[in-house]
């Protein structure tokens, strides 16, 4: 069977799969619609939490970044990772305990005001759109390689079934096909990239095939020795040495950490388990299931360019295999023969260089490129699809529970009944999803860089606030309201002012202590939490009865009944 | 619980939260990338130390971190008899007793 027939067979059976289980778990109340009834076993919340993680970004492009990046990829890897031992550690269980719906809930009750709530309510609804948005394009590029349709069309289907499960089901509906599109994802991940660990060295598991040597047939010695000698060979940065100052690369990561804890849409999956214990093991097993992608990603990157490089390097461009001319027809390789003697060079030298590789192209013709059988290439279409939806019915949520229960239920209109309640999440998800399908279809030239800047933009604003409202009882509204406002608006200004106002000096030598726009959120967090902290000081304390939430959120136990 | 039991208990909890966030700071700032140029001097099979750190090892750690917070929150929660099920609760009573005094 071809590949597309191949990739049809799999969309459609993974589609099917997800309106089924949509159907089977309808919710019939807000708290089932917002956080599933809170009765979300911690495996299973684990895994949703992991699909709910893995965007289109994590499953199509980081690979590829990575493989171009060599050792600096490093601030992807343990950034999107190790923010989730601040999760466990500091949010995820108070969280829980607390026991609402919704991030703006949190801090709109631990701060007692109407104002943080909005503030909160806005960051939210900014940076879980600008976030969906990309995944809306991702799943329209996926549709438009694989399957041949447009670009249009593949995001009116991706729409159509994230609209029938995210509007059906609400957050129970979302997280059992999470758990579907867990299993999907690591799949379509896991399996190429065990099977080119054992072409290139012979060994099963691609962390440990990372390490080793490789077979005859593509050079022999250390895979990363090999990697190193051909980069320096062809003048590209060596690759396992960093090429971006350290200090930026700390801050990077800082900020990918921060955020990763401050997403919204990540922070609610804690909501779904039944007790304080079990968000504990639900982090556990989540960061698990992320680890397996996160861990087999760089030595993915690492085989994909060794590959790559040996494949097209001073190799004959009439020679090339049907894989190249078909993502040449996409754009995302490019080949001019600057010399004119029919070979390939792929070198470091800008003007001797004949070939352009978009860095999507090491995890979506990785199993090309390494030739393995039709149906594992048709795969990487299912997964990609999988981490694209999953995220994107995730994001909606957090857009449809901050308006209908933020927005009106707890703000402006506090007396709608359940019924009316729930009926507005629902239009809310359905508005959400047609704004963002077009602009997954019209994308503003800003979003695919925007998305790497909402996780400065949730660190500088969301992480302090709650991190300050658990282990500081003394923290009051007029701090968090500061400090969240101020750490949002200078990361904002600092991004917008290197990306759009002034970009001739958006390099090391213009930037603030050599600190580049993707890791400002860090300094944003810090900025936040000294403002917060002295503007609480110098301000009257917070009441007796919130003092009391504090002190009741810290203990494990039955939730806070409100 | 007592309000002594309750702040005992947290400042327990801010201990081991402290204890695990020192490991996770030196595992990913300080090895992973302050000191990666110096841990690449060293080397194990094809890998040098601070780029398999920088790479895969800071996740294994951060994965074990969680765990261990498990198991720590857990065996505290258990010395001041919190969230525990109602039926579990009843029949470890005399045990918890003696623990807490």
């Amino acid at each position: 069977m071809s590949v597309q027939i191949w990739t049809f067979v799999f969309v459609f059976l993974t589609f099917g799969l997800y309106i089924g289980i949509a159907v089977w778990s309808r919710a019939g109340s807000t708290s089932e619609f917002y956080v599933a009834g809170g009765g979300v076993p911690p495996l299973a919340n684990g895994m949703a939490t992991a699909a709910d993680w893995m965007s289109a970004a994590s499953f199509i492009s980081m690979a590829g970044l990575i493989s171009f990046l060599g050792r600096d990829g490093t601030f992807y890897l343990m950034g999107w990772t190790g923010g989730y031992v601040l999760l466990a550690l500091l949010l995820a269980p108070y969280l829980r305990k607390f026991g609402k719906f919704t991030v703006p809930d949190f801090i709109g009750d631990r701060y007692y005001s109407r104002t943080a709530r909005l503030i909160a309510v806005f960051c939210a609804i900014s940076v879980s759109f600008v976030y969906v948005c990309g995944q809306m394009q991702g799943a329209g590029i996926v549709f438009s390689r694989f399957l041949e349709v447009d670009i249009t069309t593949g995001v009116i289907i991706g729409m159509a079934i994230v609209f029938f499960y995210a509007v059906l089901g609400g957050m129970k509906g979302i997280t059992y096909t999470q758990v579907a599109q867990y299993c999907v994802l690591i799949f379509a991940f896991m399996v190429p990239a065990i099977f080119i660990s054992i072409l290139m060295t012979g060994i099963p598991i691609p962390q440990i095939g990372f390490g080793a040597e490789l077979n005859e047939a593509f050079g022999g010695g250390y895979l990363l020795d090999r990697l190193d000698g051909l980069s320096s060979e062809l003048g590209f940065a060596i690759y396992t040495e960093g090429q971006r100052s350290t200090q930026d690369v700390f801050f990077i990561t800082a900020a990918l950490m921060f955020g990763t804890a401050g997403l919204p849409h990540v922070i609610i999956r804690f909501f779904t388990v039944p007790n304080v214990r079990d968000a504990r093991r639900s982090a556990g097993f989540a960061l698990i299931f992320i680890a397996i992608l996160y861990t087999t990603a760089p030595a993915v990157a690492a085989f994909a360019r060794t590959n790559l490089i040996n494949t097209v390097n001073n190799a004959e461009y009439s020679a090339m295999p049907e894989w190249f001319s078909k993502w040449e027809t996409t754009n995302l390789i490019s080949f001019t023969d600057k010399n004119n003697d029919g070979l390939i060079q792929y070198v470091g030298d800008p003007e001797r260089n004949e070939l352009e590789v978009n860095r999507d192209i090491m995890v979506l013709a990785n199993p090309e490129i390494a030739e393995l059988p039709n149906w594992v290439v048709a795969l990487v279409a299912a997964g990609a699809l999988a981490a694209a939806l999953s995220t994107a019915a995730g994001l909606l949520l957090v857009i449809s529970t901050s308006v209908a229960h933020d927005l009106m239920k707890r703000s402006f209109m506090p007396d709608i009944s359940e019924k009316q309640e729930l009926r507005s999440a629902r239009i809310a998800i359905f508005v959400a999803v047609l704004v963002a399908g077009y602009v997954g279809i019209n994308p503003p030239a800003y979003v695919a860089q925007v998305v790497a800047y909402a996780f400065g933009l949730a660190a500088a604003s969301f992480f302090p606030a709650i991190v300050l409202g658990i282990f500081q009882k003394r923290m009051n509204k007029q701090g968090a309201i500061v400090g969240m406002i101020m750490g949002f608006l200078f990361t904002a200004s600092y991004i917008v002012y290197f990306k759009t106002i002034n970009p001739t000096i958006d390099n090391a030598s213009g930037w603030l202590f050599g600190i580049s726009p993707e890791g400002i959120g860090a300094f944003g967090t810090l900025i936040n939490f000294t403002v917060a902290s002295l503007t609480a000081r110098f301000t009257p304390e917070p009441p007796k009865d919130v003092q009391a939430i504090v002190e009741e959120i810290r203990l494990p136990g039955e939730a806070i009944a409100h | 619980m007592s309000d002594k039991n309750a702040h005992e208990y947290w400042k327990s909890n801010i201990r081991i939260v402290l204890s695990l966030l020192t490991v996770w700071f030196f595992i990913s700032f300080v090895c992973g990338i302050l000191l990666v140029d110096v841990l690449d001097s060293i080397r194990f099979g094809g890998f040098k130390l601070g780029f398999w750190i920088a790479q895969q090892g800071a996740i294994f750690v951060f994965v074990a971190l969680i765990y261990a917070y498990i198991y720590l929150m857990d065996k505290l929660d258990d010395k001041y008899n919190l969230n525990r099920d109602a039926e579990e609760a009843v029949g470890q009573t005399s045990k918890e007793s003696e623990e807490i005094r």
